[in-house]
């Protein structure tokens, strides 16, 4: 009967073992289909050079320039904002205060919105309403916003994780609220708050849709001169390739190309922001 | 002390933002929207033809909230047993070394850029749904469910983890200890006991995959007609609006029917996410967590 039973149990963890073995077989060919194929057109001139004979040819320097301005503002604009209330939400407000709980429904609800959603928006607010047209400025804005609600939690995390006792003895000193806060809550909160912008980062430097309407362009091959200019950026550079132009078997190859490119920009991040959560619990001594 | 005060009170408007922002976003969306919505009226939600470049121009939003739900649902159809059973697999069965590893193989899944899994979709799975239903063309919306139900995967994986990891320790030892397998405890005991977390897993999912932009404009086909099966071109709303957007004229009736599409799909998110947080409450208060 136990035996029977054992059976039924080793029958049934097989089938729990497969689905395991799918999603490692599905990630597997995303991507070696993706590295199998962008890796053929990779080269210096690549990622050096500037598309050229109607993006039949060249490379998609333009593109990653484009994507890294777009990253750094947003992070720019968001890592404050976020780091700043996350600071308020955990070390100020009453737990139990309505502003509390309004503004972490609020949180909650902004992660949700789809991300075309937020390209409206900055459409019709940065891009026609405050008339920064499309531009690195208004897909910026639009991709901080989008990424805000990340931090927001990531920081928070990172924030009371940090053991009370720490609070305790500095104000305990004589030290202010303020200065608590400074010199002791944030230093230990750091790499926890810096995990979550890394994470946030990797995740804005693949976004298309928010800044399809808002900064993105398809036919440039001249680098932006100011935060007033429309950028290429390598995911909408990906979509342009397939879906718009007149040679579909020569853009083919380069949208392999920028999409092997950006997976590594976007999983190198992660890595990175991984690792160093990995070895900043591990340094912990508390 | 000035200082201190000043700190709190720049602080507490800091915080406002993210409630600033996201009324900001309904109000733009519903001013933006509300002159096609007036101009249409109901007929926007219940005509079936939907020619926004016709003369006159039909803005009938049916076919296109169809396509959302029918690929959505295909989506939910695969990825909600795998993720489920995936999670169960990661939480009971494997050990903690194994774990550690592979919960952030599972996070990284989740931050592949949606344009590569439209290329993936669109270059490597179109071809192989077209040859094997024997179809005149691969994008539809059984590939877009597909590709959608992968990326919905992490989502419900990591929600429903949580779950299954937040049930007492003691629920098992219970049931071990009454002379259950393993496996019958993880039927019987720990996967009930996490009902409510795995339902709000479920949820966050149907959120995610409704929202998914990228993937659906590359991968379903584009045909704004009402589906009569999973395996035709479809247009769903998160595509229709990134495809045309780019083509409309500012505050035209077109440009404004796609902000009333935005605003539809925005309030239809804010409800699921609604529903996941108020599950999701019901099984933190279970266990008494944080």
């Amino acid at each position: 009967m136990k035996r029977n039973r054992l059976l039924i149990q080793k029958l049934w963890f097989s089938v729990l073992g497969l689905s395991g073995l799918i999603i490692a077989i599905i990630l597997f060919a995303l991507v070696f289909f993706v590295t199998t194929r962008g890796f053929r057109v990779i080269n210096w001139e690549f990622l050096t050079a500037a598309p050229k004979d109607g993006m039949t040819a060249g490379g998609i320097f333009p593109a990653i320039v484009g994507t890294f301005y777009l990253t750094l503002l947003a992070i720019a604009a968001a890592l404050p904002v976020g780091v700043i209330t996350a600071i308020y939400l955990n070390e100020y407000a009453d737990r139990d205060s309505r502003l509390v709980q309004v503004s972490r429904k609020a949180v909650n609800a902004l992660a949700g919105i789809p991300s075309v959603v937020f390209g409206l928006f900055g459409l019709a607010l940065f891009v026609n309403f405050l008339h920064f047209g499309v531009s690195i400025l208004s897909g910026g804005l639009t991709l901080a916003i989008m990424i805000l609600p990340v931090i927001i939690r990531s920081s928070e995390e990172a924030l009371s994780a940090v053991p009370f006792s720490f609070r305790e003895a500095s104000l305990a000193l004589g030290a202010s609220k303020w200065y608590t806060i400074r010199r002791a809550v944030l230093p230990t909160a750091l790499p926890g708050i810096f995990t979550g912008a890394i994470l946030g980062i990797g995740r804005v430097a693949g976004e298309t849709a928010p800044i399809m309407f808002t900064a993105a362009t398809f036919f440039t091959g001249r680098l932006p001169s100011s935060i007033r200019d429309e950028v290429m950026a390598l995911p909408y550079h990906i979509y342009g390739l397939m879906t718009e132009g007149t040679h579909p078997e020569q853009q083919a190859p380069i949208a392999y190309g920028t999409a092997l490119v950006l997976l590594v920009l976007v999983l190198g991040i992660d890595l990175i922001a991984i690792i160093w959560r990995y070895r900043s619990r591990k340094m912990k001594k508390w | 002390m000035q200082t201190e005060n000043i700190i709190r009170r720049a602080f507490f408007l800091v915080t406002l933002t993210s409630i600033v922002f996201l009324f900001g976003i309904l109000v733009t969306l519903l001013l933006n929207a509300l002159p096609a919505l007036q101009k249409i009226g109901v007929g926007f939600f219940a005509t079936t033809n939907w020619y926004p470049t016709a003369e006159p121009a039909q803005f009938g939003a049916i076919p296109l909230i169809a396509a959302s739900l029918w690929i959505t649902a295909g989506a939910l159809l695969f990825s909600v047993p795998l993720g489920v059973i995936f999670s169960l697999f990661l939480s009971e069965v494997l050990p903690e070394r194994i774990k550690t590893f592979l919960k952030p193989t599972v996070e990284v899944l989740a931050n592949i850029p949606s344009v590569v899994y439209g290329l993936f979709g669109m270059v490597f799975l179109a071809p192989l749904v077209m040859r094997f239903f024997r179809l005149p063309v691969g994008l539809n919306g059984l590939t877009a469910s597909i590709v959608l139900g992968i990326m919905a995967l992490p989502t419900i994986t990591s929600v429903c983890e949580d779950s299954l990891n937040a049930v007492p320790r003691t629920y098992r030892e219970a049931s071990l200890a009454l002379g259950a397998t393993k496996w019958e405890t993880m039927i019987h005991v720990t996967l009930p006991a996490a009902a409510s977390g795995v339902s709000a897993a479920v949820v966050l999912g149907l959120g995610r995959a409704i929202g998914e932009t990228m993937t659906v404009l590359m991968v379903a086909g584009g045909a704004a007609v009402i589906p009569r099966s999973l395996l035709q071109p479809m247009r769903p709303i998160t595509a229709t609006i990134a495809a045309e957007m780019g083509e409309t004229a500012v505050n035209s009736l077109h440009y404004q029917s796609l902000f009333a599409l935005a605003l539809f799909l925005l309030i239809i998110t804010l409800l699921i996410n609604q529903m996941a947080d108020t599950v999701a409450a019901r099984s933190r208060r279970r266990f008494k967590i944080q």
